[in-house]
């Protein structure tokens, strides 16, 4: 399969065709979802923010997510009393040329009417943008974002070089690529201030390092548990280094925040962790906020390296599983699409799963489905966060 | 990119062709020979899954070097098939932070 995608008015391509049902507070979330599940199998996916005080992060994520390139129309569900711009939000949707309607449930008259009214209007929908046809895409029109989860000790070993072999190709055909998480780079700062793009680019990326270990550390959260040494880690560096080698060997290119996209192609570091004083807790509950993150900052693919074995797909964006470890790979077989194992047992050298990862990209983005897919997985997460602007070495022209 | 041994490619792995050490893919005996880029090594105690030991010789205050990074220092002179790990290696990192007072 080519890589093939839904041009947008922007001139972005989305390689899905997503109809997404979004509830703006979890009190209209039940509704959203009813509204969404028979729909599931037809490229409806539900995502939402569950708070009810307004929040800027949160309303910027709905905003990109919404007119995200592989997003085609979107359904907002609201309870009617949340402090939840809608408005700002289905103007936005509707200036980016996409169909969109609110539903008010206190509007509609309850929970059976507003779950009516919203079948309809995705019934509709569906048949709307159905009529779309993909269009042929470069791999230079791709944004691709990379995360790892379910770590083990074969993760840095195996899958997480490989995919940055493959982030190294995509880079060199003209890519945007986009990888995390500054939390698991400490140690590394200084190895990815000299491939930066510029020094001034260098010192940005150190203190978003600085602001995670700060962050984390007051949140109580340790660097390096003594079961990363039992697992034969040695060191911060060490450990680091296995996350790290998802990034490739490319020139960093820049540094975005969540909602941001790469202006340019080549190679960023998504800084997931709040600017400010320590609040509303843990930077991100668990991988799926930050997948949500690394799509909003354009993402239309992403990559996930798992050791022990996750699960998890993601709203919106495919997600290619990279399995590091050739036992969890024969556990858990139909929910992974890239067995990195192999390099481990001598089967296959970390260039050839490199590229075999770059070709899947291709091919998912041409329509093939992921395991995730397949299975129905459409995870989504959204909590609160707060960030200032990027500063102006973030993005060296 | 990594190298492999055809005849122990399921025994260890040198994950960057310039790294001092190389990693154990299976349980490594005390006293077994393993060969590496055509090196033969004689292990020297045992060396768990994922743990590492020297490629070669390693002197006291030399850059540990995996994935053609530095991961640490030796601290005393590593000989090689020697497990490296915390008693022979020191972390180089120094904390970019400080914790709000």
């Amino acid at each position: 399969m080519k890589l093939q995608g839904y041009l947008r008015a922007d001139g972005r391509k989305g390689v899905r065709n997503v109809l997404v049902v979004a509830y703006l507070v979890e009190c209209a979330h039940h509704v959203a979802r009813e509204i969404a599940s028979p729909f599931r199998e037809r490229g409806v996916h539900l995502i939402g923010f569950p708070g009810c005080y307004p929040n800027a992060y949160s309303l910027g994520m709905m905003e990109k997510l919404c007119t995200h390139p592989n997003v085609g129309a979107a359904l907002l569900v609201s309870l009617g009393c949340e402090g939840f711009d809608k408005r700002r939000l289905a103007r936005t949707i509707e200036s980016s040329g996409r169909p969109v309607f609110t539903i008010g449930i206190q509007d509609k008259g309850g929970t059976r009417r507003a779950m009516a009214a919203g079948r309809e209007w995705v019934e509709a929908t569906l048949a709307d943008i159905a009529r779309q046809q993909p269009v042929p895409m470069g791999i230079d029109e791709l944004t691709v974002g990379t995360i790892c989860g379910g770590s083990d000790a074969t993760s840095g070993l195996t899958a997480n070089p490989a995919m940055g072999v493959a982030f190294d190709l995509l880079v060199a055909d003209g890519a945007k690529t986009i990888f995390e998480e500054t939390g698991e780079l400490i140690g590394m700062e200084h190895l990815m201030a000299a491939r930066a793009a510029n020094p001034a680019l260098g010192e940005e990326l150190k203190r978003s390092v600085a602001k995670a270990a700060t962050y984390y550390a007051t949140l109580g959260y340790a660097s390096f548990a003594p079961g990363n040494a039992d697992g034969g880690l040695t060191t911060i560096e060490e450990k680091s280094l296995g996350a790290y080698a998802k990034s490739g060997q490319s020139t960093i290119d820049g540094i975005v925040k969540p909602g941001i996209a790469p202006p340019r192609k080549g190679l960023y570091l998504l800084d997931v962790v709040p600017d400010g004083e320590v609040r509303f807790g843990f930077p991100n509950i668990n991988d799926n906020a930050e997948i949500a993150e690394l799509i909003a900052c354009g993402s239309q693919l992403i990559l996930f390296s798992t050791g022990r074995g996750s699960v998890v797909g993601s709203a919106i964006a495919p997600v290619i599983k990279v399995c590091a470890n050739p036992e969890t790979y024969k556990r858990m077989e139909e929910d992974m699409d890239v067995d990195a194992g192999r390099i481990l047992d001598g089967r296959a050298t970390l260039p050839e799963v490199g590229r075999e990862i770059y070709e899947l990209v291709q091919r998912v983005g041409g329509g093939e489905p992921t395991k995730s897919e397949a299975l129905g997985h459409q995870e989504f997460i959204l909590t609160y966060k707060s960030f200032e602007p990027l500063g102006p070495a973030c993005l060296p022209v | 990119m990594a190298s492999f041994d055809q005849r122990a490619a399921r025994a260890v792995m040198r994950l960057s062709p310039g790294d001092n050490v190389a990693v154990a893919l299976r349980p490594l005996k005390s006293g077994e020979t393993v060969m590496l880029d055509g090196v033969e090594i004689a292990i020297r105690r045992h060396i768990a899954v994922g743990h590492k030991f020297a490629a070669r010789t390693i002197e006291k205050g030399e850059i540990i070097l995996k994935y053609n990074c530095p991961i640490g220092t030796a601290i005393s002179r590593i000989a090689p098939g020697e497990y490296v790990h915390t008693h022979n290696v020191e972390s180089n990192y120094l904390p970019t932070y400080v914790l709000p007072k």
